[in-house]
């Protein structure tokens, strides 16, 4: 029973925050200074994510094999390799380290 | 009609190089949320919950001895970058209310960086079609896990978790050098990267400090740079949005 209590909770409280921007703010232009501040959150997010998924594990900050795969990956785009690319290669290369450690 | 891929939906091919990754966390969750939650729950909660951070945040107070409040707090926490996410989007939107809400809550880190245009817009068909694959990989994933996948082991070492920032970064990396990656002849903008070293350098130090979740939403804060006029104010490109 609890456990119902706690998906229903997470999963009521999840599509809230979701959707209190679009239902209070959808479609309308905002004064430009907020623009500018929408304009940059994507960065700063997609950024703490990066960094998060590839250095942190629970609450420490680590340096493993995806540091290297994330390297390798960062290698390849920046050369304009396609992103699949990218992607299969760092994976590889992850793998690789981790049946040598 | 023939369903070519190139026929799909754009937002719908873009988000598919996702679904080995996300079925693949979706086993991890699934292997370790079953013995605590139970096979139904677990699949259930990956289908209305759809939020990794979250689960996994709830599911690891679970296993740590936290009760069921402390597991529901933290899970919410993790997810509280939605909020301005959502603001982020919704100038982009159209439609009612409900159909803003129906759409909004389609709404995920990888829906919002495959939707994500320049200049602060958002391309929200994109972003609502790459929530099904999304969707499939994760409860088909925790389905697999909880059915006991345990054949191919722990899948997080096969490095398919590398894939996520990977990933990421592919879609970032053209929003900071757009005049090497995308051809692009918009004036340069040193703000992007700014932000983006201090965003990932803000979650980095608050990792250690503060709970799951807290560090990717107070990334956020780093947009706020925004407020400020930039300095150089270069001409707007004769093509550019009317921002």
């Amino acid at each position: 029973m609890k456990t119902w209590l706690l998906i229903i909770v997470l999963a009521v409280g999840t599509v809230l925050m979701k959707t209190i921007g679009p239902v209070l703010a959808g479609g309308r232009q905002p004064p430009a200074p907020v623009t500018r501040v929408i304009a940059l959150i994507a960065p700063a997010l997609i950024s703490a994510l990066i960094m998060v998924s590839t250095f942190t594990d629970g609450q420490r900050l680590v340096i493993d094999a995806r540091a290297a795969g994330l390297a390798i990956g960062a290698i390849l785009l920046w050369f304009r390799a396609p992103a699949v690319l990218a992607m299969l290669v760092a994976a590889i290369v992850c793998a690789l380290l981790r049946l040598a450690t | 009609m023939r369903l070519t891929p190139k026929a799909w939906p754009p937002g719908l091919r873009a988000s598919l190089p996702l679904l080995l990754p996300t079925a693949a966390i979706g086993v991890s969750f699934g292997i370790l949320a079953a013995p605590v939650l139970g096979a139904i729950p677990s699949i259930v909660m990956s289908l209305i919950v759809w939020s990794g951070a979250a689960q996994f945040g709830a599911l690891s107070i679970l296993i740590s001895g936290g009760g069921t409040t402390l597991a529901a707090g933290t899970g919410l926490l993790a997810n509280t970058r939605f909020l301005p996410m959502g603001f982020a989007i919704a100038p982009s939107m159209t439609g009612g209310p409900l159909r803003r809400l129906l759409t909004g809550a389609l709404l995920t880190d990888a829906s919002l960086i495959i939707g994500h245009r320049e200049g602060g817009r958002f391309d929200i068909s994109a972003l609502a079609w790459a929530a099904p694959a999304q969707s499939l990989g994760w409860v088909g994933g925790t389905a697999a896990g909880v059915l006991g996948a345990t054949a191919i082991g722990e899948p997080t070492r096969w490095g398919i978790d590398v894939l996520f920032p990977v990933f990421y970064l592919s879609l970032l990396l053209p929003e900071l050098f757009p005049g090497r990656l995308k051809g692009s002849e918009r004036p340069r903008n040193s703000r992007p990267i700014i932000v983006a070293a201090l965003g990932g350098a803000i979650a980095l130090v608050l990792t250690p400090l503060a709970p799951p979740g807290v560090p990717v939403l107070a990334a956020v804060a780093a947009a706020l740079i925004g407020l400020r006029a930039p300095r150089h104010q270069v001409a707007r490109p004769a093509t550019g949005d009317h921002a």
